[in-house]
């Protein structure tokens, strides 16, 4: 095993399903000990990125190096050493969550005499004590998450790939489960999280944002802020319809969302001015609204790249 | 007419899904095929051609005109000559022939006075079918030129039933229907386990964990070996009480037997289990073994009545070979090893199951 400074690499990767190009021509460094994001929309080739990295799908093109192995060559070692949380409950619903985790400790031939400490301790710590006898498969969301997260990192591994760990919990839980994966951090485990949420990808040490298999974006949450191409303008307008429809001609504007009654509008960097763009569109059409430039949040950042390239595809 | 749409709104998808479902299409045109091939050929009460040995201790004139006369009748088809009764009832145990014809050293002297049979058919009784045709063999006169007035004389050719005195088809039913029970479930069971957890998400999880083919696979086996040999002891035990079907050879042969048909259907079944996407699909296939299984084997209709080409589909079959092991172990007393041909293929169909279904079984998605 290398002990490079980075727990994930990759170079080109790229998988295709029949003339589909799920992934395409990835480069990743992903430094250990840290949460690293991957945020995209769904079909963006998040999840098919991560099967490639734990090895259970074979790249088409690109290699890809987990702890300095191999991922076509090596995966079977590599198993020991990774944890691997699916998108899908996988989990078997018609046994117990004792049975379950108890099989886990198993299938990891983990010693007889530390599997029990170490299923009594990941009990205690995921809140699962009192439900040692249920089925998984009627525990709630939240429970089933942490049953998964639980069985994932039963083994401890040296890198955990969570595939969109929190679409199916509630926002109390959420927060609980980002709790847990900064102290897994903080033990030195590499986190590689997919999510389509834009506040769980800024509670991440780094993020590449992905679209449409690409890789578009890659940096910190503030780096990604400061190197966006755009300027964000928001406007706040009583009646927002009528500012949008004001601005909707402006070829200088890429983006315009809504947020209740403001509008955050992305100009690109090369056009000087972004407020008076804008406040002069809303004087033409009689709009009575506030003008302002603010800082980039993720959601910016993520519109303003995905925008960007499909402008230079259609140029 | 807008509930007539929303008719066509539904045919239209299940038509779409079904066209997509190539391996169901499949057996939408393959199962009437094969079924029709089966029931028009293979299943054919007007028995030909049983495998058949005499022993002629007379040698004259006569008795060689009587075996050629016999063996004309195509009823039964002549595949040895062996010099005593004794290796007669040898070929009867092992199963390589289902009728002997002995013909004493006095043959031409008993069929002058007619006073005793000059003839004795030893048959294996088991199969009721097998026994009937015997009966209609009994018919064919025998005579020399000078007697051509006398009629033919059922008297002279005696039927010998062996292992089923009392004609009960029980006794044949009962060691079959194990054979046929073993390859529904266990087939079935192995091949449903697997692809019920592709389709919960399962397996996505154990393909990701340390856990090798061969480990997976063989965990997977185990269980269903038990339950096996509990549906083995559950048939062969009622069988004995409820139909006193007998139980002549040995015990442990009967256990090794069974464990190597339970040890290859599981590994068809983890075959299957490897192709089909779904537990629907993984049904549909196991039927198609199951289905000529039950009709071709001999389970139902004696082996040798069937025409070449389903005999060839039926060697093919595990539970053909089984059946042959079984009610030669149970119903004849027959020693395993005097059949040690059939024992060969059931290892062999395990063998290339087994090593289909590792190769074809992929620690990965794609």
């Amino acid at each position: 095993m290398s002990d490079s400074e980075f727990a994930i690499t990759s170079q080109g990767l790229t998988r295709r399903f029949g003339s589909l190009i799920a992934v395409n021509e990835v480069d990743l460094k992903i430094p250990r000990g840290q949460i690293y994001g991957f945020l995209g929309p769904n079909g963006s080739g998040k999840s098919t990125t991560i099967r490639m990295l734990c090895g259970l799908l074979t790249p088409s093109a690109g290699s890809a190096q987990v702890l300095g192995m191999d991922t076509r060559k090596e995966s079977e070692k590599l198993k020991q050493l990774i944890g691997y949380m699916t998108q899908r409950f996988s989990l078997f619903e018609d046994m117990s969550v004792m049975e379950n985790l108890r099989f886990i400790s198993e299938i990891y031939a983990i010693d007889r005499k530390s599997r029990k400490t170490r299923v009594a301790e990941l009990l205690e710590k995921f809140d699962l004590s009192s439900r040692i006898k249920q089925k998984a498969g009627t525990l709630s969301g939240g429970q089933k998450q942490r049953l998964a997260l639980a069985a994932a990192t039963l083994h401890k591994p040296k890198i955990l790939f969570l595939d969109e760990p929190t679409s199916a919990v509630d926002p109390q839980n959420r927060r609980d489960f980002w709790e847990t994966l900064f102290e897994l951090a903080e033990q030195g485990t590499t986190i590689l999280v997919s999510t389509h949420y834009m506040d769980e990808a800024a509670r991440c040490h780094r993020l590449a944002i992905l679209d449409q298999g690409v890789k578009v974006a890659d940096g910190s949450p503030r780096e990604l802020g400061n190197e966006i191409h755009s300027h964000v303008i928001e406007v706040s307008a009583e009646d927002p319809n009528l500012a949008r429809a004001a601005l909707v001609d402006e070829a200088k504007i890429i983006s315009i969302t809504q947020l209740g009654v403001r509008l955050r509008i992305l100009i690109p960097k090369e056009f000087s001015g972004p407020v008076e763009i804008v406040s002069s569109r809303l004087g033409q059409a009689n709009v009575d609204a506030e003008v302002e430039q603010v800082f980039p949040d993720l959601e910016d950042v993520f519109v303003a790249v995905t925008e960007l390239r499909r402008e230079a595809i259609a140029a | 007419m807008k509930s007539l749409i929303r008719i066509f709104a539904v045919m239209r998808k299940e038509f779409l899904q079904l066209s997509r479902d190539r391996l169901t299409f499949g057996m939408i045109v393959g199962i009437p095929l094969i079924q029709l091939l089966m029931f028009g050929y293979a299943i054919n009460t007007d028995v030909r051609n049983l495998s058949a040995a005499y022993s002629d201790e007379a040698d004259t004139h006569l008795s060689r005109e009587f075996i050629a006369e016999i063996s004309a009748s195509q009823v039964i088809n002549i595949r040895h000559r062996v010099s005593s009764a004794q290796e007669l009832n040898q070929l009867l145990d092992n199963g390589t022939i289902s009728i002997g014809i002995y013909i004493p050293d006095d043959f031409d002297r008993r069929v002058i006075n007619r006073d005793r049979q000059a003839v004795q058919l030893l048959v294996d009784g088991t199969d009721p079918i097998i026994l009937g045709v015997a009966q209609q063999l009994t018919s064919i006169p025998i005579a020399f030129d000078s007697q051509t007035s006398i009629r033919p004389d059922s008297n002279l050719i005696e039927v010998r039933n062996y292992y089923n005195p009392e004609r009960r088809s029980a006794v044949n039913i009962v060691p079959g229907l194990v054979g046929v029970i073993l390859t529904m479930t266990m087939v079935l069971f192995t091949a449903v386990a697997i692809v019920r957890e592709k389709e919960r998400g399962n397996m996505e999880l154990l393909i990701n964990t340390p856990v090798k083919t061969p480990e997976l696979m063989l965990g997977k086996i185990f269980p269903y070996i038990f339950i096996g040999l509990i549906q083995l002891v559950i048939i062969l035990s009622a069988g004995r009480i409820l139909f006193s079907v007998p139980m002549r050879g040995s015990g442990l042969d009967v256990f090794a037997t069974s464990l190597l048909f339970i040890a290859t259907n599981l590994s068809l079944g983890l075959l299957i289990s490897t192709i089909s996407k779904t537990q629907f699909q993984a049904m549909q296939m196991a039927f198609f073994i199951l289905l000529p299984s039950i009709l071709l084997s001999g389970f139902m209709f004696p082996f040798d009545g069937m025409p070449v080409a389903a005999q060839y589909i039926a060697e093919v079959l595990p539970l053909t070979h089984f059946n042959r092991l079984i009610r030669g172990i149970v119903l004849r007393g027959a020693d395993m090893m005097s059949m040690w041909d059939e024992l060969v293929a059931l290892a062999a169909f395990m063998f290339i199951a087994l090593t289909l279904a590792i190769a074809r079984f992929n620690k990965r998605l794609d």
